[in-house]
Protein backbone atom coordinates (compact mmCIF):
# COMPACT_ATOMS: atom_id res chain seq x y z
CA UNK A 1 0.00 0.00 0.00
CA UNK A 2 1.71 3.11 -1.18
CA UNK A 3 -1.10 5.60 -0.56
CA UNK A 4 -1.47 7.37 2.78
CA UNK A 5 -3.76 5.49 5.15
CA UNK A 6 -7.22 7.02 5.49
CA UNK A 7 -7.17 6.47 9.24
CA UNK A 8 -4.12 6.20 11.45
CA UNK A 9 -4.52 4.95 14.98
CA UNK A 10 -1.63 5.60 17.35
CA UNK A 11 -1.15 4.22 20.89
CA UNK A 12 -4.90 4.07 21.40
CA UNK A 13 -6.14 2.83 24.78
CA UNK A 14 -9.77 2.91 25.86
CA UNK A 15 -10.96 2.30 29.40
CA UNK A 16 -14.42 1.81 30.86
CA UNK A 17 -14.09 2.86 34.50
CA UNK A 18 -11.67 0.20 35.86
CA UNK A 19 -11.61 -2.02 32.79
CA UNK A 20 -9.25 -1.51 29.84
CA UNK A 21 -11.07 -2.45 26.65
CA UNK A 22 -8.41 -1.48 24.10
CA UNK A 23 -4.71 -1.54 24.92
CA UNK A 24 -2.10 0.66 23.27
CA UNK A 25 -3.19 -0.05 19.74
CA UNK A 26 -1.49 1.04 16.52
CA UNK A 27 -3.24 0.43 13.22
CA UNK A 28 -3.42 1.95 9.74
CA UNK A 29 -6.64 1.72 7.75
CA UNK A 30 -6.11 1.92 4.00
CA UNK A 31 -8.36 4.11 1.87
CA UNK A 32 -11.00 2.38 -0.24
CA UNK A 33 -10.42 -1.02 1.23
CA UNK A 34 -12.42 -3.20 3.55
CA UNK A 35 -10.87 -3.89 6.94
CA UNK A 36 -12.47 -6.66 9.00
CA UNK A 37 -12.10 -6.76 12.77
CA UNK A 38 -12.39 -10.24 14.23
CA UNK A 39 -11.96 -11.70 17.69
CA UNK A 40 -13.96 -13.27 20.52
CA UNK A 41 -16.64 -11.33 22.40
CA UNK A 42 -15.18 -8.73 24.70
CA UNK A 43 -11.91 -8.47 22.75
CA UNK A 44 -12.36 -4.74 22.17
CA UNK A 45 -13.18 -4.76 18.47
CA UNK A 46 -16.54 -2.97 18.78
CA UNK A 47 -15.08 -0.48 21.25
CA UNK A 48 -12.31 0.18 18.76
CA UNK A 49 -14.83 0.60 15.93
CA UNK A 50 -16.82 3.12 17.96
CA UNK A 51 -13.64 5.10 18.66
CA UNK A 52 -13.39 5.82 14.95
CA UNK A 53 -16.39 8.18 15.02
CA UNK A 54 -16.38 8.97 18.72
CA UNK A 55 -19.44 6.94 19.61
CA UNK A 56 -17.68 6.09 22.88
CA UNK A 57 -18.18 9.75 23.89
CA UNK A 58 -21.74 8.74 24.66
CA UNK A 59 -20.71 6.02 27.12
CA UNK A 60 -20.43 7.25 30.72
CA UNK A 61 -17.05 6.46 32.29
CA UNK A 62 -15.29 5.80 28.98
CA UNK A 63 -11.80 7.34 28.77
CA UNK A 64 -9.35 7.33 25.95
CA UNK A 65 -5.63 7.88 25.37
CA UNK A 66 -3.73 8.07 22.11
CA UNK A 67 -4.75 9.38 18.73
CA UNK A 68 -7.13 8.59 15.90
CA UNK A 69 -6.11 10.54 12.81
CA UNK A 70 -8.56 10.92 9.93
CA UNK A 71 -6.64 12.19 6.90
CA UNK A 72 -3.93 13.19 9.36
CA UNK A 73 -6.24 15.17 11.64
CA UNK A 74 -6.89 14.12 15.24
CA UNK A 75 -10.62 13.41 15.49
CA UNK A 76 -10.55 14.09 19.22
CA UNK A 77 -9.06 17.55 18.70
CA UNK A 78 -10.78 20.61 20.16
CA UNK A 79 -11.61 22.07 16.77
CA UNK A 80 -13.45 18.95 15.65
CA UNK A 81 -17.24 19.16 15.38
CA UNK A 82 -18.43 15.69 16.32
CA UNK A 83 -21.57 15.96 14.17
CA UNK A 84 -19.40 16.78 11.19
CA UNK A 85 -17.07 13.89 12.09
CA UNK A 86 -19.99 11.44 12.13
CA UNK A 87 -21.08 12.77 8.77
CA UNK A 88 -17.65 11.87 7.42
CA UNK A 89 -17.49 8.58 9.32
CA UNK A 90 -20.90 6.91 9.07
CA UNK A 91 -22.10 3.84 10.90
CA UNK A 92 -24.36 0.86 10.30
CA UNK A 93 -25.41 -1.17 13.30
CA UNK A 94 -26.08 -4.84 13.97
CA UNK A 95 -29.79 -4.36 14.33
CA UNK A 96 -31.30 -2.36 11.51
CA UNK A 97 -32.85 0.75 12.99
CA UNK A 98 -34.96 2.53 10.39
CA UNK A 99 -36.96 5.51 11.60
CA UNK A 100 -40.74 5.01 11.70
CA UNK A 101 -41.05 7.11 8.58
CA UNK A 102 -41.38 6.44 4.89
CA UNK A 103 -38.61 4.75 2.94
CA UNK A 104 -37.91 8.06 1.20
CA UNK A 105 -37.80 10.08 4.41
CA UNK A 106 -35.40 7.63 6.06
CA UNK A 107 -32.81 8.23 3.37
CA UNK A 108 -33.59 11.96 3.10
CA UNK A 109 -33.29 12.44 6.86
CA UNK A 110 -29.59 13.19 7.08
CA UNK A 111 -29.73 15.36 3.99
CA UNK A 112 -32.52 17.50 5.45
CA UNK A 113 -30.55 17.90 8.67
CA UNK A 114 -27.58 18.96 6.59
CA UNK A 115 -29.81 21.71 5.22
CA UNK A 116 -30.67 20.35 1.81
CA UNK A 117 -34.03 21.83 0.79
CA UNK A 118 -34.03 21.57 -3.00
CA UNK A 119 -36.70 18.98 -3.80
CA UNK A 120 -35.18 17.81 -7.07
CA UNK A 121 -31.74 17.38 -5.60
CA UNK A 122 -33.14 15.65 -2.53
CA UNK A 123 -34.96 13.16 -4.76
CA UNK A 124 -31.86 12.58 -6.85
CA UNK A 125 -29.66 11.98 -3.81
CA UNK A 126 -32.18 9.58 -2.24
CA UNK A 127 -32.44 7.64 -5.48
CA UNK A 128 -28.64 7.48 -5.88
CA UNK A 129 -28.20 6.25 -2.31
CA UNK A 130 -30.82 3.56 -2.76
CA UNK A 131 -29.01 2.49 -5.92
CA UNK A 132 -25.70 2.36 -4.09
CA UNK A 133 -27.26 0.26 -1.36
CA UNK A 134 -28.64 -2.12 -4.03
CA UNK A 135 -32.19 -1.49 -2.84
CA UNK A 136 -33.62 0.79 -5.52
CA UNK A 137 -35.19 -1.89 -7.71
CA UNK A 138 -37.03 -3.35 -4.75
CA UNK A 139 -38.45 -0.10 -3.38
CA UNK A 140 -38.71 2.35 -6.29
CA UNK A 141 -42.51 1.91 -6.52
CA UNK A 142 -43.15 2.19 -2.79
CA UNK A 143 -40.98 5.05 -1.57
CA UNK A 144 -43.85 6.55 0.41
CA UNK A 145 -44.51 3.35 2.33
CA UNK A 146 -43.27 2.90 5.87
CA UNK A 147 -39.70 1.67 6.19
CA UNK A 148 -40.99 -0.78 8.77
CA UNK A 149 -42.88 -2.64 6.03
CA UNK A 150 -39.58 -3.79 4.55
CA UNK A 151 -37.99 -7.19 5.28
CA UNK A 152 -35.06 -7.41 7.69
CA UNK A 153 -32.51 -7.55 4.90
CA UNK A 154 -34.15 -4.62 3.09
CA UNK A 155 -34.25 -2.60 6.31
CA UNK A 156 -30.53 -3.14 6.78
CA UNK A 157 -29.82 -2.03 3.23
CA UNK A 158 -32.07 0.97 3.84
CA UNK A 159 -29.90 1.85 6.84
CA UNK A 160 -26.85 1.54 4.60
CA UNK A 161 -28.55 3.84 2.04
CA UNK A 162 -29.27 6.29 4.85
CA UNK A 163 -25.62 6.19 5.91
CA UNK A 164 -24.47 6.66 2.31
CA UNK A 165 -26.85 9.54 1.54
CA UNK A 166 -24.73 12.05 3.40
CA UNK A 167 -21.69 10.84 1.45
CA UNK A 168 -19.40 9.70 4.24
CA UNK A 169 -15.76 8.89 3.59
CA UNK A 170 -15.58 5.99 5.99
CA UNK A 171 -18.38 3.52 6.74
CA UNK A 172 -18.25 1.57 10.00
CA UNK A 173 -20.32 -1.60 10.15
CA UNK A 174 -20.93 -3.43 13.40
CA UNK A 175 -22.14 -6.95 12.62
CA UNK A 176 -24.29 -5.66 9.74
CA UNK A 177 -25.50 -9.07 8.60
CA UNK A 178 -25.64 -11.09 11.79
CA UNK A 179 -29.42 -11.05 11.94
CA UNK A 180 -29.98 -11.67 8.23
CA UNK A 181 -30.73 -14.76 6.18
CA UNK A 182 -28.07 -16.04 3.72
CA UNK A 183 -29.53 -14.28 0.68
CA UNK A 184 -29.75 -10.90 2.42
CA UNK A 185 -26.27 -11.49 3.80
CA UNK A 186 -24.96 -12.20 0.32
CA UNK A 187 -26.55 -8.94 -0.89
CA UNK A 188 -24.88 -6.95 1.89
CA UNK A 189 -21.54 -8.63 1.15
CA UNK A 190 -21.85 -7.99 -2.57
CA UNK A 191 -22.70 -4.41 -1.70
CA UNK A 192 -19.50 -4.08 0.30
CA UNK A 193 -17.47 -5.12 -2.73
CA UNK A 194 -19.22 -2.37 -4.70
CA UNK A 195 -18.93 0.27 -2.01
CA UNK A 196 -15.23 -0.01 -1.49
CA UNK A 197 -14.54 1.71 -4.79
CA UNK A 198 -15.93 4.86 -3.14
CA UNK A 199 -15.65 4.37 0.60
CA UNK A 200 -13.28 3.08 3.24
CA UNK A 201 -15.09 0.33 5.14
CA UNK A 202 -14.41 -1.13 8.56
CA UNK A 203 -16.55 -4.09 9.57
CA UNK A 204 -16.81 -5.95 12.84
CA UNK A 205 -17.98 -9.51 12.39
CA UNK A 206 -18.18 -12.70 14.38
CA UNK A 207 -18.57 -14.65 11.18
CA UNK A 208 -15.06 -15.49 10.10
CA UNK A 209 -16.10 -16.73 6.69
CA UNK A 210 -17.77 -13.37 6.18
CA UNK A 211 -14.57 -11.56 7.16
CA UNK A 212 -12.70 -13.78 4.72
CA UNK A 213 -15.20 -13.09 1.93
CA UNK A 214 -15.56 -9.34 2.17
CA UNK A 215 -12.33 -7.86 3.47
CA UNK A 216 -8.95 -6.96 2.03
CA UNK A 217 -7.29 -6.68 5.42
CA UNK A 218 -8.17 -8.46 8.62
CA UNK A 219 -7.24 -7.46 12.16
CA UNK A 220 -7.46 -10.00 14.96
CA UNK A 221 -8.18 -8.65 18.45
CA UNK A 222 -7.81 -10.55 21.68
CA UNK A 223 -8.36 -9.20 25.19
CA UNK A 224 -8.07 -5.61 24.09
CA UNK A 225 -4.93 -6.10 22.08
CA UNK A 226 -4.37 -6.11 18.36
CA UNK A 227 -2.69 -9.48 17.94
CA UNK A 228 -2.20 -9.48 14.21
CA UNK A 229 -3.22 -7.49 11.14
CA UNK A 230 -2.50 -8.36 7.55
CA UNK A 231 -3.95 -9.24 4.19
CA UNK A 232 -7.05 -11.36 4.65
CA UNK A 233 -5.80 -14.08 2.32
CA UNK A 234 -2.61 -14.36 4.34
CA UNK A 235 -4.31 -14.28 7.73
CA UNK A 236 -6.66 -17.10 6.78
CA UNK A 237 -4.05 -19.33 5.14
CA UNK A 238 -0.88 -18.68 7.07
CA UNK A 239 -1.27 -16.45 10.11
CA UNK A 240 1.94 -15.34 11.78
CA UNK A 241 0.82 -15.59 15.38
CA UNK A 242 -0.29 -18.77 17.13
CA UNK A 243 -3.22 -17.05 18.85
CA UNK A 244 -4.57 -15.98 15.46
CA UNK A 245 -4.06 -19.49 14.13
CA UNK A 246 -5.97 -20.93 17.09
CA UNK A 247 -8.82 -18.48 16.60
CA UNK A 248 -9.30 -18.89 12.85
CA UNK A 249 -9.09 -22.68 13.13
CA UNK A 250 -11.51 -22.78 16.06
CA UNK A 251 -9.07 -23.90 18.72
CA UNK A 252 -10.11 -21.55 21.49
CA UNK A 253 -10.43 -23.45 24.74
CA UNK B 1 -0.88 -28.61 21.76
CA UNK B 2 -4.25 -26.86 21.52
CA UNK B 3 -7.09 -28.84 20.03
CA UNK B 4 -10.22 -27.73 18.23
CA UNK B 5 -13.10 -26.69 20.43
CA UNK B 6 -15.34 -28.75 18.17
CA UNK B 7 -14.19 -32.29 18.93
CA UNK B 8 -15.95 -33.82 15.95
CA UNK B 9 -13.86 -31.54 13.72
CA UNK B 10 -10.73 -32.60 15.58
CA UNK B 11 -11.69 -36.24 14.96
CA UNK B 12 -12.23 -35.59 11.25
CA UNK B 13 -8.77 -34.08 10.90
CA UNK B 14 -7.13 -36.88 12.90
CA UNK B 15 -8.95 -39.42 10.81
CA UNK B 16 -7.63 -37.74 7.67
CA UNK B 17 -4.04 -37.83 8.94
CA UNK B 18 -4.44 -41.45 9.97
CA UNK B 19 -5.87 -42.54 6.60
CA UNK B 20 -2.96 -40.84 4.82
CA UNK B 21 -0.50 -42.75 6.99
CA UNK B 22 -2.26 -46.05 6.34
CA UNK B 23 -2.03 -45.32 2.64
CA UNK B 24 1.62 -44.31 2.95
CA UNK B 25 2.51 -47.52 4.80
CA UNK B 26 0.66 -49.55 2.24
CA UNK B 27 2.51 -48.10 -0.76
CA UNK B 28 5.84 -48.40 1.04
CA UNK B 29 5.15 -52.10 1.50
CA UNK B 30 4.21 -52.35 -2.18
CA UNK B 31 7.57 -50.93 -3.27
CA UNK B 32 9.45 -53.31 -0.97
CA UNK B 33 7.47 -56.29 -2.22
CA UNK B 34 7.74 -55.42 -5.87
CA UNK B 35 11.51 -55.05 -5.66
CA UNK B 36 11.83 -58.26 -3.63
CA UNK B 37 9.66 -60.02 -6.21
CA UNK B 38 12.40 -59.11 -8.67
CA UNK B 39 15.54 -59.68 -6.62
CA UNK B 40 14.30 -62.86 -4.92
CA UNK B 41 12.58 -63.98 -8.14
CA UNK B 42 9.33 -64.49 -6.21
CA UNK B 43 6.30 -63.88 -8.44
CA UNK B 44 3.88 -64.58 -5.58
CA UNK B 45 5.00 -61.29 -4.04
CA UNK B 46 4.27 -59.56 -7.33
CA UNK B 47 0.71 -60.85 -7.23
CA UNK B 48 0.31 -59.49 -3.74
CA UNK B 49 1.37 -56.05 -4.97
CA UNK B 50 -1.45 -56.08 -7.50
CA UNK B 51 -3.93 -56.86 -4.72
CA UNK B 52 -2.56 -54.08 -2.53
CA UNK B 53 -3.07 -51.61 -5.34
CA UNK B 54 -6.84 -52.07 -5.13
CA UNK B 55 -6.75 -51.15 -1.46
CA UNK B 56 -4.58 -48.11 -2.20
CA UNK B 57 -7.01 -46.94 -4.87
CA UNK B 58 -9.86 -47.27 -2.40
CA UNK B 59 -7.90 -45.21 0.11
CA UNK B 60 -7.39 -42.49 -2.47
CA UNK B 61 -11.13 -42.24 -3.07
CA UNK B 62 -11.83 -42.33 0.64
CA UNK B 63 -9.32 -39.58 1.47
CA UNK B 64 -10.48 -37.35 -1.36
CA UNK B 65 -14.04 -37.75 -0.18
CA UNK B 66 -13.06 -36.93 3.39
CA UNK B 67 -11.25 -33.77 2.21
CA UNK B 68 -14.27 -32.62 0.21
CA UNK B 69 -16.53 -33.15 3.20
CA UNK B 70 -14.25 -31.21 5.53
CA UNK B 71 -14.03 -28.31 3.06
CA UNK B 72 -17.80 -28.22 2.57
CA UNK B 73 -18.81 -28.67 6.19
CA UNK B 74 -16.02 -27.04 8.18
CA UNK B 75 -14.58 -24.28 5.99
CA UNK B 76 -11.06 -24.99 7.25
CA UNK B 77 -8.62 -22.11 7.72
CA UNK B 78 -4.91 -21.59 8.31
CA UNK B 79 -3.02 -24.81 9.18
CA UNK B 80 -6.20 -26.87 8.82
CA UNK B 81 -6.66 -25.54 5.31
CA UNK B 82 -3.03 -26.29 4.55
CA UNK B 83 -3.50 -29.84 5.84
CA UNK B 84 -6.47 -30.40 3.52
CA UNK B 85 -4.73 -29.01 0.44
CA UNK B 86 -1.63 -31.03 1.32
CA UNK B 87 -3.71 -34.19 1.72
CA UNK B 88 -5.42 -33.69 -1.63
CA UNK B 89 -2.03 -33.32 -3.30
CA UNK B 90 -0.06 -36.09 -1.62
CA UNK B 91 -2.84 -38.62 -1.97
CA UNK B 92 -2.28 -38.34 -5.73
CA UNK B 93 1.47 -38.85 -5.31
CA UNK B 94 0.94 -41.89 -3.11
CA UNK B 95 -1.52 -43.40 -5.54
CA UNK B 96 0.98 -42.90 -8.36
CA UNK B 97 3.69 -44.59 -6.28
CA UNK B 98 1.33 -47.53 -5.88
CA UNK B 99 0.89 -47.69 -9.67
CA UNK B 100 4.67 -47.60 -10.17
CA UNK B 101 5.07 -50.48 -7.70
CA UNK B 102 2.52 -52.38 -9.77
CA UNK B 103 4.54 -51.67 -12.90
CA UNK B 104 7.69 -52.96 -11.19
CA UNK B 105 5.83 -56.07 -10.04
CA UNK B 106 4.64 -56.73 -13.60
CA UNK B 107 8.19 -56.41 -14.91
CA UNK B 108 9.35 -58.73 -12.14
CA UNK B 109 6.81 -61.39 -13.13
CA UNK B 110 8.00 -61.12 -16.68
CA UNK B 111 11.70 -61.23 -15.80
CA UNK B 112 11.27 -64.13 -13.38
CA UNK B 113 10.22 -66.31 -16.34
CA UNK B 114 13.54 -65.74 -18.08
CA UNK B 115 17.17 -66.55 -17.26
CA UNK B 116 18.51 -64.14 -14.61
CA UNK B 117 20.88 -61.44 -15.79
CA UNK B 118 24.29 -61.02 -14.16
CA UNK B 119 24.00 -59.39 -10.76
CA UNK B 120 23.13 -55.72 -10.79
CA UNK B 121 23.87 -54.43 -7.29
CA UNK B 122 22.88 -50.87 -8.02
CA UNK B 123 19.24 -51.81 -8.54
CA UNK B 124 18.61 -52.90 -4.93
CA UNK B 125 20.52 -49.80 -3.83
CA UNK B 126 18.33 -47.60 -6.00
CA UNK B 127 15.26 -49.36 -4.59
CA UNK B 128 16.50 -48.83 -1.04
CA UNK B 129 17.11 -45.14 -1.73
CA UNK B 130 13.66 -44.65 -3.27
CA UNK B 131 12.04 -46.38 -0.31
CA UNK B 132 13.98 -44.38 2.24
CA UNK B 133 13.08 -41.15 0.43
CA UNK B 134 9.39 -41.96 0.64
CA UNK B 135 9.74 -43.16 4.22
CA UNK B 136 11.48 -39.94 5.23
CA UNK B 137 8.93 -37.80 3.39
CA UNK B 138 6.06 -39.52 5.19
CA UNK B 139 7.88 -39.37 8.50
CA UNK B 140 8.44 -35.63 8.04
CA UNK B 141 4.69 -35.34 7.47
CA UNK B 142 3.90 -37.16 10.71
CA UNK B 143 6.45 -35.21 12.73
CA UNK B 144 5.86 -31.94 10.85
CA UNK B 145 9.64 -31.85 10.49
CA UNK B 146 10.77 -29.28 7.91
CA UNK B 147 14.45 -30.19 8.24
CA UNK B 148 13.75 -33.81 7.41
CA UNK B 149 11.55 -32.75 4.47
CA UNK B 150 14.31 -30.51 3.16
CA UNK B 151 16.75 -33.40 3.41
CA UNK B 152 14.46 -35.42 1.15
CA UNK B 153 14.64 -32.65 -1.45
CA UNK B 154 18.45 -32.53 -1.47
CA UNK B 155 18.83 -36.33 -1.38
CA UNK B 156 16.92 -36.69 -4.63
CA UNK B 157 20.17 -35.92 -6.46
CA UNK B 158 21.75 -39.16 -5.16
CA UNK B 159 18.86 -41.11 -6.54
CA UNK B 160 19.11 -39.41 -9.92
CA UNK B 161 22.88 -40.00 -10.05
CA UNK B 162 22.46 -43.67 -9.20
CA UNK B 163 19.79 -44.00 -11.88
CA UNK B 164 22.15 -42.55 -14.50
CA UNK B 165 24.89 -44.93 -13.37
CA UNK B 166 22.57 -47.92 -13.62
CA UNK B 167 21.30 -46.72 -16.98
CA UNK B 168 24.87 -46.68 -18.32
CA UNK B 169 25.62 -50.11 -16.87
CA UNK B 170 22.57 -51.63 -18.51
CA UNK B 171 23.38 -49.90 -21.78
CA UNK B 172 26.87 -51.37 -21.63
CA UNK B 173 25.40 -54.83 -21.02
CA UNK B 174 23.07 -54.50 -24.00
CA UNK B 175 25.91 -53.40 -26.28
CA UNK B 176 28.04 -56.33 -25.22
CA UNK B 177 25.32 -58.99 -25.44
CA UNK B 178 22.40 -58.28 -27.68
CA UNK B 179 20.42 -61.24 -26.32
CA UNK B 180 20.07 -59.37 -22.99
CA UNK B 181 18.32 -56.39 -24.59
CA UNK B 182 14.79 -57.47 -23.73
CA UNK B 183 15.57 -58.21 -20.08
CA UNK B 184 17.89 -55.24 -19.66
CA UNK B 185 15.23 -52.92 -21.08
CA UNK B 186 12.79 -54.28 -18.53
CA UNK B 187 15.29 -53.55 -15.80
CA UNK B 188 15.77 -50.08 -17.21
CA UNK B 189 12.04 -49.49 -16.80
CA UNK B 190 12.22 -50.74 -13.23
CA UNK B 191 15.05 -48.32 -12.55
CA UNK B 192 13.06 -45.48 -14.12
CA UNK B 193 10.02 -46.35 -11.98
CA UNK B 194 12.19 -46.22 -8.84
CA UNK B 195 13.58 -42.88 -9.88
CA UNK B 196 10.00 -41.62 -10.38
CA UNK B 197 9.06 -42.87 -6.92
CA UNK B 198 11.84 -40.64 -5.62
CA UNK B 199 10.26 -37.69 -7.46
CA UNK B 200 6.91 -38.38 -5.82
CA UNK B 201 8.68 -38.50 -2.45
CA UNK B 202 10.08 -35.02 -3.11
CA UNK B 203 6.57 -33.82 -4.03
CA UNK B 204 5.34 -35.07 -0.67
CA UNK B 205 8.27 -33.39 1.10
CA UNK B 206 7.56 -30.08 -0.66
CA UNK B 207 3.97 -30.21 0.52
CA UNK B 208 5.13 -30.95 4.07
CA UNK B 209 7.18 -27.74 4.01
CA UNK B 210 4.09 -25.88 2.80
CA UNK B 211 1.97 -27.54 5.49
CA UNK B 212 4.30 -26.51 8.30
CA UNK B 213 5.67 -23.16 7.15
CA UNK B 214 3.00 -21.98 4.74
CA UNK B 215 5.60 -21.30 2.06
CA UNK B 216 5.38 -23.01 -1.28
CA UNK B 217 8.87 -24.19 -2.27
CA UNK B 218 7.85 -25.79 -5.55
CA UNK B 219 9.08 -24.47 -8.89
CA UNK B 220 11.22 -21.63 -7.52
CA UNK B 221 12.08 -20.37 -11.01
CA UNK B 222 8.43 -20.08 -12.08
CA UNK B 223 7.57 -17.90 -9.12
CA UNK B 224 6.14 -14.48 -9.83
CA UNK B 225 6.43 -12.33 -6.73
CA UNK B 226 3.43 -12.14 -4.42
Amino acid sequence: MSAQPKVKVRRLSIHYRDKTAVKNLDLDIAERQVLALIGPSGCGKSTFLRALNRMNDLIPGARQEGEVLLDGQDINGREIDVVDLRRRVGMVFQKSNPFPKSIFENVAFGLRIAGLRDKAELTARVEASLHHAALWDEVKDRLAESALSLSGGQQQRLCIARALAIEPEVVLMDEPASALDPLSTAKIEELMHELKSRYTIVIVTHNMQQAARVSDQTAFFYMGELIEVGSTAHLFTNPGVKRTEDYVTGKFG
Amino acid sequence: MTTHTDRAYERDLNNLRERLLVMGKRVQAMIAESVLALTARDSKLAEHVLKSDLAVNRLELEIDDLCRKIIALRQPAASDLRLITTAVKIVTDLERVGDLAVNIAERATDLNKAEPLPSYDDLPRLAELAQSQLRNALESFVKRDVVQAERVLTSDDFLDALFVKLFNELLQLMMEESKTIRRATSLLFVAKHLERIGDHATNVAEMVIYLVKGTDVRHPTSRTGG
